[in-house]
């Protein structure tokens, strides 16, 4: 049986006291988005542009609250100029990225920015986590969690596409 | 014609425990200028997150009133953020942009606001509570009590003179504006 991820990883922001969830919705994230809007300790915040889950991150921190940030990798390429600010201010950053653009892609659109998003993250200081199992997903949030609140580091867990199983419109038609 | 200085200075004048972020350029240049305090976060980066960072700080301190002041540039380049903060409808949200019309740190050129956009028309589409265009020096004092009673979404875009300031500089190194703003309201780094 096949270990259910978004369970395992919404429960590893509850207890490591997670209150805002950013989030650009995802295929991949349903479930998770769906686990964190229904629970009343955490603040789910649907962003326009996954730049502003940054924004979002700097501002939680500030003010005392753990958050993280879901996207697709897509997502990694609108987020890079801001940062800029979390590595400048050292401030804490966990990025949930499910990936496009692997095995298994139908839209060669995404695979641009799919082979690049763990590079441009690395680049921009961001330390990457490659999640390549459903049974490792959980384990790699634990950590980047630990390591971004109590060390003040920039963590992205990238959720591999096989991970995520969807492979076609037709696939995803199915899923809703 | 309001000038933008004495239009924060009397936005800031006796700021309590507000909590304040500045977009960067000229709006955090204009909150130093007004006195500088550890609970000012002023932006040397990350433009068009300045409303953004405000929304972070004001879900996590639901009950302390939070004043993001920013330039009609910066807030042009994160418009989405006014529909992301309309949707959470923070009450003790306000965003006060210092409308120039112009992109002041880089040779003064038109904004899409010298053309005819409307700021706080995009922010009353996007469900803030009080959104208006500020042009004389009551509406300024009516904004400066509005963001202290936590009855927002406010949102405010305060049209003033295009004029080149000497610079008041707050502190460039980011860890020590976040530890020193960290410090203040949390009592711990």
């Amino acid at each position: 049986m096949q270990p259910d991820w978004p369970a395992e990883v919404h429960q590893e922001l509850k207890k490591a006291g997670v209150r805002v969830v950013g989030y650009v919705p995802d295929a991949g994230h349903r479930r998770l988005i769906e686990l964190c809007q229904a629970d009343a300790a955490m603040r789910a915040v649907p962003l326009t542009t996954e730049e502003e889950g940054i924004g979002l991150a700097a501002g939680a921190w500030l003010g005392g609250a753990k958050s993280v940030v879901l996207m697709q990798s897509s997502g990694v390429g609108n987020i890079v100029n801001v940062l800029g600010m979390m590595k400048t201010c050292r401030l804490p950053l966990v990025l949930l990225v499910t990936m496009r653009g692997e095995q298994g892609e139908f839209n060669s659109w995404q695979v641009p920015m799919g082979e690049n998003t763990a590079k441009v993250l690395e680049t921009m200081g961001v330390a990457v986590r490659q999640a390549g199992e459903p049974q490792t997903v959980a384990a790699h949030v634990r950590a980047a969690l630990r390591i971004a609140f109590e060390a003040q580091g920039a963590e992205a867990v990238l959720i591999a596409q096989r991970v995520i199983g969807i492979k076609s419109f037709q696939e995803q038609a199915n899923a809703s | 014609m309001l000038h933008r200085r004495a239009v924060v200075s009397r936005l800031l004048h006796e700021r309590g425990k507000l909590l304040v972020v500045a977009g960067l350029g000229s709006t955090a240049w204009d909150i130093t200028a007004a006195g500088d305090s550890p609970l000012s976060f002023p932006l040397w980066g990350a433009m068009g997150q300045a409303a953004m960072i405000g929304l972070g700080l004001a879900l996590a301190q639901p009950e302390r009133a939070v004043l993001v002041i920013t330039g009609d540039g910066e807030m042009l380049m994160g418009l989405g953020a006014l529909a992301t903060v309309g949707v959470q409808q923070p009450r003790n949200l306000s965003v006060v942009v210092i409308d120039n019309e112009r992109y002041g740190e880089t040779g003064m050129q038109a904004t899409h606001t010298a053309h005819g956009i409307d700021l706080a028309g995009v922010a009353r589409a996007c469900r803030f509570k009080h959104a208006s265009t500020v042009t004389d020096e009551a509406g300024v004092d009516a904004l400066r009590a509005l963001v202290h009673k936590n009855e927002g979404p406010t949102f405010a875009a305060v049209k003033v003179a295009a004029e080149k300031l000497p610079l008041v500089l707050p502190p460039l190194d980011g860890v020590v504006l976040k530890d020193r703003f960290r410090t203040a309201l949390l009592g711990r780094a």
